[in-house]
């Protein structure tokens, strides 16, 4: 139905665009990690593995990636348990349905930095927290593990992906037809055995998206941790920073930052060919 | 019994004379068998916040009953099923099901099955496993699941789908299997609402023929919801007409038709000319047209279906109202044709007959009194009460 | 008509989703009660109530400047992203070529994507072609960044739009750019405007990418971010929390548009 102009005009100015600023840079991106560093500081062009073997061999780097990802993993379990069920409360439940909905959905346009800094001054040895416990007298020394930990950076990032979680669970439960809902309790189901063998099976395509998008944003962050993590809390993506700022070895944080993109390129093809796999439509 | 039979019979002669509102055998539903009903509705009522969508429903369903609620959309048939199902409540009134209160159970606990307007079948789930979720949900052991599962399937002709997922079959398939889904659970009572709605017009007619055999074979009273009155016309051992949240009447469809109770039903039911006219001295007339009615006088509104009137043969023989008409239009449908006719002083007839290739000019048309069937009138009731 | 429950509520659910909320906004409000707070971030309870920290703010000149580079940024942003983001919706929606399925990924992949892989690989990029970093640097970021958003919004008001109406345009005489103009777009027209208040709002707040690619002019988070380097002061809670205040006002206004235009918006972004 469309001329190949109007398709031409469509289509290449977008695809030019996505090539020059987003293929091109991985594909610089994935050249800088085979080069490296002179001790002038100088980025050397020239071919080698050594930096994907510093990679397998130093152990720092392997312990923080498997922190990240312990980090990541909790994020992800704890937004799951916040988000499914308020969630489901709001699709199947609530009242004010709309309005819930935007309660939700506001916090997550909110400054990630407005929100990690809130968590900072809440949590600090005089913040809020730890001067209110003690104003009630439940404890008499501020606790330590609060801030500066990876407890802070959990905690924080789960605040911040939760509703990340929320919004693609919500999307399937919405969509689930509410005469499957009647038509199981119609066959003798009660409402709990109405939600394990309906409604859940049915959001499961919603679950994994909102999973993966909470391991994945998490896994990749860096900002919480500066703030919050102290030395404790350092993730895979401060050591990139580093390496590309004060460390100054452009070519292994490329490597590193390689890998991580690989790693969530796999993570992402995997959720969506098991979301395929459960969704019915 | 027969001497209830009767009553019923002499009721309906006494609304002959008095055309006074006589609402009760017409309209509460009684079940016409001496046996105690399988549901009794009583004086059910629902409102909607401040919209009242059923009013003062009493109807009762007998056992092995195919009965259908017939109405328009809007006249509130979904909410009515749907409150004997359990997925809505009563404003007031109550449900009784063998003599104990159906409405204070949850919908799981009720001894009723539906089959729902597009089946919802459950997309995750195989064929199979669709019929047998009810069995399973009862923990019912898995041999047993298994050999319902299979009779159930066979029952509906589904066999070789068992393995299938809903997505793959065609409507008309899905529609057995919501058949079979709730069957297999042997319920006491089956709702369907509006099950055939989404078929096409041939598909149809062949399944519901195959659901009124299906309804003798397994003795399980049906509670049918529907807005096309001939498929009420052709399945059901009794109509309730709900118009506007209250019943009209309920009756066989025999007896809906023949003998419709107001100027609605005669027109929602069929086609039928409605005479308004003045009766004096036991002779109505309307327009020229004058005959022998029992109807005391006053005013009288009848109904005449387009069949009755007929071309006049030979001389007029003597009950027989006879009168010229010219004919106006005429409409091909196959055996018949519907002519529309204008007699003397402008009235304007429909009149059914065999099909003919050209009609024209005027024609003399009979019929006989006995097919002028008194009605009442029907008010123009607000569409939404306010309470 | 709206049809009663007759399910049975889990007593706990209401009350999870109180926690749910109250974790959510807790901080949020705090951060807005401690701006008034005299003496400082923390310390329970707030005393000395005070409105010296929006005062303080008011003077900032640095934080006014860094609030102009980012409406800039904003803008600029805005710009490239709708420019670039229309059409490729439009291509997704109605054209077949081949790398489309890539094409795809690629467009919304700057979503999910941790925002330190964008802005480092996009560094890497401006390194080898010389570019020094700069505004501009950042609004190549945040635009890029954002053609996803563009491309989803509309691409879901595509899906509303009849394509029936493109067609009687066409049958009635006109041409496709004629139709474009007179049928397309005006159709989509809350997508677009619902888009770039999104954006609008991303970037004013986007932290991940700017850091890799700032040159010598501050956008706000960044001003920001340098303070809290520094010292913390209650003046962060106050510009903070009229950073909240603008996004509530932003979000509502595009979850009402998202509304208007369909009666009930899609559960997606």
């Amino acid at each position: 139905m469309f001329s190949r102009a109007y398709r031409a005009a469509i289509t290449v100015p977008p695809l030019l665009w996505v090539a020059v600023f987003l293929l091109v840079p991985y594909a610089i991106l994935f050249c800088y990690s085979f080069w490296s560093v002179s001790s002038s500081q100088e980025i050397v062009h020239s071919w080698t593995l050594d930096n994907y073997r510093q990679l397998l061999q130093v152990n720092v780097y392997w312990q923080t990636l498997f922190r990240s990802m312990w980090i990541a993993t909790r994020v992800m379990i704890f937004s799951l348990f916040l988000g499914y069920p308020l969630a489901y409360f709001l699709s199947f439940h609530a009242k004010r349905k709309d309005l819930l909905y935007q309660l939700v959905i506001i916090p997550l346009w909110v400054s990630y930095l407005v929100r990690a800094y809130a968590w900072k001054t809440i949590l600090g040895s005089d913040g809020v927290l730890n001067t209110l416990l003690q104003y009630v007298h439940l404890t008499r020394h501020p606790l330590d593990f609060l801030l500066y930990s990876p407890f802070a950076v959990v905690l924080t990032l789960t605040h911040i992906y939760t509703p990340f979680t929320f919004l693609p669970i919500y999307a399937a439960l919405e969509h689930i037809p509410r005469n499957l809902v009647e038509a199981s309790h119609d066959l003798g189901a009660s409402p709990f055995q109405t939600f394990w063998r309906v409604i859940f099976p049915l959001s499961i395509p919603g679950v994994l998206a909102g999973a993966t998008f909470a391991f994945v944003l998490s896994l990749g962050d860096f900002l919480a941790p500066l703030l919050l993590g102290g030395p404790s809390g350092i993730m895979i993506s401060n050591i990139v920073v580093s390496l590309f700022g004060a460390a100054y070895n452009w070519p292994l944080g490329a490597a590193i930052s390689f890998c991580m993109l690989a790693l969530v390129l796999g993570l992402l093809f995997l959720s969506e060919s098991l979301e395929k796999k459960w969704s019915f439509r | 019994m027969p001497s209830r039979q009767l009553a019923r019979h002499r009721r309906y002669e006494m609304h002959e004379d008095n055309l006074a509102i006589v609402s009760e055998p017409a309209t509460t539903g009684a079940s016409p068998s001496s046996a105690a009903p399988l549901l009794e509705i009583r004086n059910l009522a629902k409102a909607f916040g401040r919209t009242s969508v059923l009013r003062d429903i009493s109807l009762q369903v007998a056992e092995g009953e195919f009965l259908t609620i017939l109405g328009e959309s809007g006249s509130g048939k979904t909410t009515l099923l749907r409150i004997i199902a359990g997925f809505e409540s009563a404003s007031s009134g109550e449900i009784l099901m063998g003599g104990e209160r159906l409405d204070q159970l949850p919908p799981y606990r009720r001894r009723v099955n539906t089959v729902f307007q597009h089946y919802a079948l459950f997309p995750h789930l195989t064929v199979a496993e669709n019929v047998g979720y009810g069995l399973k949900v009862a923990r019912l052991p898995k041999q047993e699941v298994a050999t319902r599962v299979e009779q159930a399937l066979d029952m509906v002709k589904m066999t070789a789908y068992a393995a299938s997922k809903p997505a793959k079959i065609s409507g008309g398939q899905q529609q057995r299997i919501a058949l079979a889904r709730a069957l297999v659970n042997r319920p006491r009572l089956l709702l369907l609402d509006e099950p055939l709605s989404a078929l096409d017009a041939n598909l149809r007619r062949q399944m519901q023929l195959e659901l009124k055999s299906l309804q003798r074979e397994v003795g399980i009273s049906f509670v049918f919801v529907t807005h096309d009155q001939e498929e009420a016309m052709v399945m059901s051992d009794r109509i309730a007409l709900l118009r506007m949240g209250e019943l009209e009447q309920v009756a066989s469809p025999r007896e809906i038709y023949n003998r419709p109770a107001t100027a609605y039903t005669a027109q929602f039911i069929g086609h039928t000319n409605l005479l308004s006219g003045e009766v004096k001295d036991g002779v109505a007339r309307c327009c020229d047209l004058s005959w022998r009615t029992g109807l005391r006088d006053g005013p009288g509104l009848f109904s005449l279906r387009p069949e009755n009137i007929r071309l006049a043969a030979g001389t007029g023989s003597g009950s027989r109202v006879r009168f010229r008409g010219k004919i106006l239009r005429q409409a091909f449908h196959g055996a018949t044709e519907l002519l529309q006719v204008e007699c003397a002083d402008g009235l304007a007839l429909s009149i059914r007959t065999a099909s003919q290739e050209n009609w024209s000019g005027d024609v003399d048309l009979e019929f006989s009194p006995a097919d002028a069937v008194p009605v009442r009138a029907s008010e123009i009731r607000p569409a939404r009460e306010q309470i | 008509m709206s049809r009663e429950r007759t399910v049975p509520t889990s007593r706990w659910l209401p009350w999870h989703a109180v926690v749910v909320f109250g974790f959510l906004y807790l901080p949020i409000v705090t951060l807005i009660v401690y701006s008034f707070n005299g003496s400082g971030v923390g310390g329970f309870p707030p005393h000395d109530l005070t409105l010296n920290w929006y005062r303080l703010l008011f003077a900032d000149e640095a934080i006014w400047t860094s609030v102009l580079n980012s409406l800039l940024v904003a803008f600029a942003a805005m710009a490239i992203s709708l420019t670039f983001g229309i059409p490729a919706a439009l291509a997704l929606d109605r054209a077949n070529f081949p790398g489309k399925a890539l094409f795809r990924r690629l467009v919304l992949l700057p979503l999910i994507l941790p925002g330190i892989i964008t802005g480092l690989s996009l560094l890497m990029l401006f390194r080898e072609a010389g570019v020094k970093l700069s505004l501009l640097t950042i609004v190549l970021g945040h635009g890029t960044a954002l053609i996803s958003v563009a491309t989803t919004e509309v691409f879901a008001g595509l899906q509303k739009l009849e394509r029936a109406q493109e067609e009687a345009s066409l049958d009635l005489g006109a041409n496709y750019w004629q139709t474009f103009w007179r049928v397309t777009l005006p159709n989509l027209r809350l997508s677009i405007i619902g888009a770039a208040l999104l954006i609008f709002t991303l970037s004013m707040d986007e932290i991940a990418v700017s850091f890799f690619l700032i040159g010598r002019y501050n956008t706000l988070p960044l001003e920001i971010w340098g303070r809290l380097r520094r010292g913390i002061t209650p003046e962060i809670n106050a510009i903070s929390s009229i950073i909240f205040l603008f996004s509530l006002a932003a979000i509502v206004t595009w979850y009402r548009l998202r509304v208007g235009a369909e009666g009930k918006p899609d559960p997606v972004l």
